[in-house]
């Protein structure tokens, strides 16, 4: 069965129409890359898969059935933002996720602080949970998120942008863990970047989002010319170099451009 | 010591003070976690006017306050995020409801000194109804929390993903903001509107300086409130100097020894690798 079914989707935030008659189908162990400029509809996309934005036509299925909230076949890492509750140690942070939902007071049971355990040990940060949050670079964070989650033993993780603010070498680590726990428990990921280069030997296939369309397929069908110009909606050149691939328009590096703005927009803290 | 507890008006004292830091320790210990502290101080302000209000109409200016401060915490709430980095009209709604307060109290010249009680609290004037109605806010303000608090830290450490898991950010968010206008109103009853902040937000913020522990900082910070307010009690029976101002003393010790402990503890701790 897949993991991920569109059927003619189309997504619409406050009157726009962000991804428009969608279809696609992700298979059941498949680790793809989502790409595609700033506002192109990743996280956007997540959403709907978790269920959190009501779809303006069409139909998602995960695993078979209809999204709903609160599915628990779905693991999902949020796009970072920094957290007020950064005293905290990672371990405290992790397990807020384990039955989160339920009222009542925050006490983990057996099982609960086993399943912690778990996830921690799975991204190897046992012994990292203990520190303060504060303390952690931004590549240890992004494992304790990873181990959050993994809470619960999802099919499916929706991983938001796990790479930004991390250096070439950092990025290559998440990459390849992720690409292990991924065959390991042979769960189905869905990996959104800004930049193809990291991610490049670890993908079984990319989805380039633009322009409120999309194209899902294997690197070399879909990081073309003619299908990215037609995602930008502009000329748009592929040049292939020492192993790496570049998405240039008229000259500029459009992934690192858009890695750049989105540092400087990346959204400030939970109000009120 | 047992001299302490001789008087009425001292048992009195020291019953609500110990309730109202128990209240203030725990929800003050969500309130850092959030970053709203400045909610905290907000409905303080809003609460002054409350209880000039309720004075000026015969109530209980306790009622007053406890009326508009869950009223303003649940506003607060709905608005959510459009309210948000609106420093200047927040303060400015702030500056209004304080200007509102003093405009009731000049109705009331005779009760110059019920004012100063509502700025900066007056414990030794509490009497056994109060402590009463201070009982059954803490009473209501800990079964409150006791049921949300797991969402509630949830929706703290990381809301997208809560949300994802089917927890309501903006109805935990108003359950907790109308739980700080609760504590408010207790807190004011101690130290007073304006001073709200040294026993919400001192005792929290010392804990959680000191242990990364969830559990550990609950129970810490609510040691710390009660040892702060009984402290302050103390200290003024003997000195004969306001109990409000031995509390924000006590406070403000407490989280400068919790800075500098936490920099000791940091400077033994072997530095980590880099990156
Ligand atoms: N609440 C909203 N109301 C209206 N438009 C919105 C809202 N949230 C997002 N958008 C718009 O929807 C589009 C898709 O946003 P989305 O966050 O999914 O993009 P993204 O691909 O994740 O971008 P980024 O790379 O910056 O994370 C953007 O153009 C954005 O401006
Ligand atoms: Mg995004």
């Amino acid at each position: 069965m897949n993991a991920i079914l569109l059927d003619g989707v189309t997504l619409r935030l406050g009157g726009r129409i962000v991804l428009d008659r969608i279809s696609l189908e992700i298979a059941d162990a498949e680790f793809v890359g989502v790409l595609g400029p700033n506002g192109a509809g990743k996280t956007t996309l997540m959403r709907a898969i978790l269920g959190l934005l009501p779809l303006a036509a069409g139909r998602i299925a995960v695993h078979g059935q209809p999204v709903r909230r609160g599915n628990r076949l779905i693991g999902y890492m949020p796009q970072v933002r920094a957290t007020t509750a950064l005293r905290l140690s990672g371990h405290a942070f992790v397990a807020a996720a384990v039955e989160g939902d339920r009222w009542g007071l925050p006490r983990l049971d057996r099982a609960g602080r086993l399943a912690v355990d778990e996830a921690l040990e799975l991204v190897g940060a046992r012994a990292l949970a203990r520190r303060p949050m504060v303390e952690l670079s931004g590549g240890e964070r992004q494992r304790l998120l990873l181990a959050q989650s993994l809470l619960g033993r999802p099919r499916l993780l929706l991983l938001d942008e796990p790479l930004i603010s991390l250096d070439p070498h950092r990025q290559g680590e998440v990459v390849r863990l992720v690409r292990r726990l991924q065959r390991e428990l042979g769960i189905a990921v869905l990996f959104s970047a800004h930049e193809l280069n990291p991610l490049l030997g670890a993908l079984d296939r990319v989805l380039y989002l633009g322009g409120g369309r999309a194209s899902l397929g294997s690197v070399d069908e879909v990081i073309t010319a003619p299908v990215l110009s037609r995602l930008y909606g502009a000329p748009i050149e592929v040049v292939r170099a020492g192993g790496r691939i570049f998405v240039m328009s008229g000259g500029q590096d459009m992934e690192r451009d858009a890695h750049r703005h989105d540092h400087a927009g990346t959204r400030a803290g939970f109000g009120a | 010591m047992i001299g302490l507890l001789g008087y009425d008006f001292m048992r009195n004292a020291f019953a609500a003070a110990g309730l109202v830091a128990v209240m203030s320790g725990l929800v003050g210990f969500f309130l850092v976690l959030r970053g709203q502290t400045f909610a905290g101080h907000a409905l303080s302000h809003v609460g002054f006017t409350g209880a000039t209000g309720a004075v000026l109409i015969g109530v209980s200016p306790l009622w007053g306050l406890v009326g508009v401060t869950v009223a303003g915490g649940v506003g607060m709430g709905l608005l959510g995020e459009r309210l948000a980095g609106r420093d200047v009209a927040i303060g400015m709604v702030l500056a209004t409801a304080l200007g509102l307060g003093l405009l009731f109290l000049h109705f009331f010249t005779a009760y110059a000194s019920q004012a100063t009680a509502l700025l900066f609290g007056n414990v030794f004037g509490v009497d056994r109804g109060t402590v009463w109605g201070l009982a059954g806010l803490c009473l209501l303000a800990l079964a409150a929390l006791g049921a949300i608090a797991r969402p509630l830290l949830f929706a703290t450490l990381q809301p997208e993903l809560a949300e994802a898991r089917g927890v309501s950010l903006r109805l935990v968010s108003v359950l907790f903001l109308a739980l700080v206008g609760l504590c408010t109103a207790g807190c004011a009853q101690i130290v007073g509107v304006l001073l709200v902040f040294t026993l919400m937000v001192g005792p929290a913020a010392a804990a959680q300086r000191l242990t990364v522990r969830l559990g550990r900082g609950m129970a810490l910070a609510v040691a710390l409130a009660l040892t702060e307010a009984w402290g302050g009690i103390v200290l003024a029976w003997f000195t004969d100097w306001p109990a409000s101002f031995w509390i924000t003393a006590l406070s403000a010790l407490a989280y400068s020894l919790a800075w500098a402990l936490a920099w000791l503890a940091d400077g033994r701790r072997p530095v980590p690798a880099a990156g």
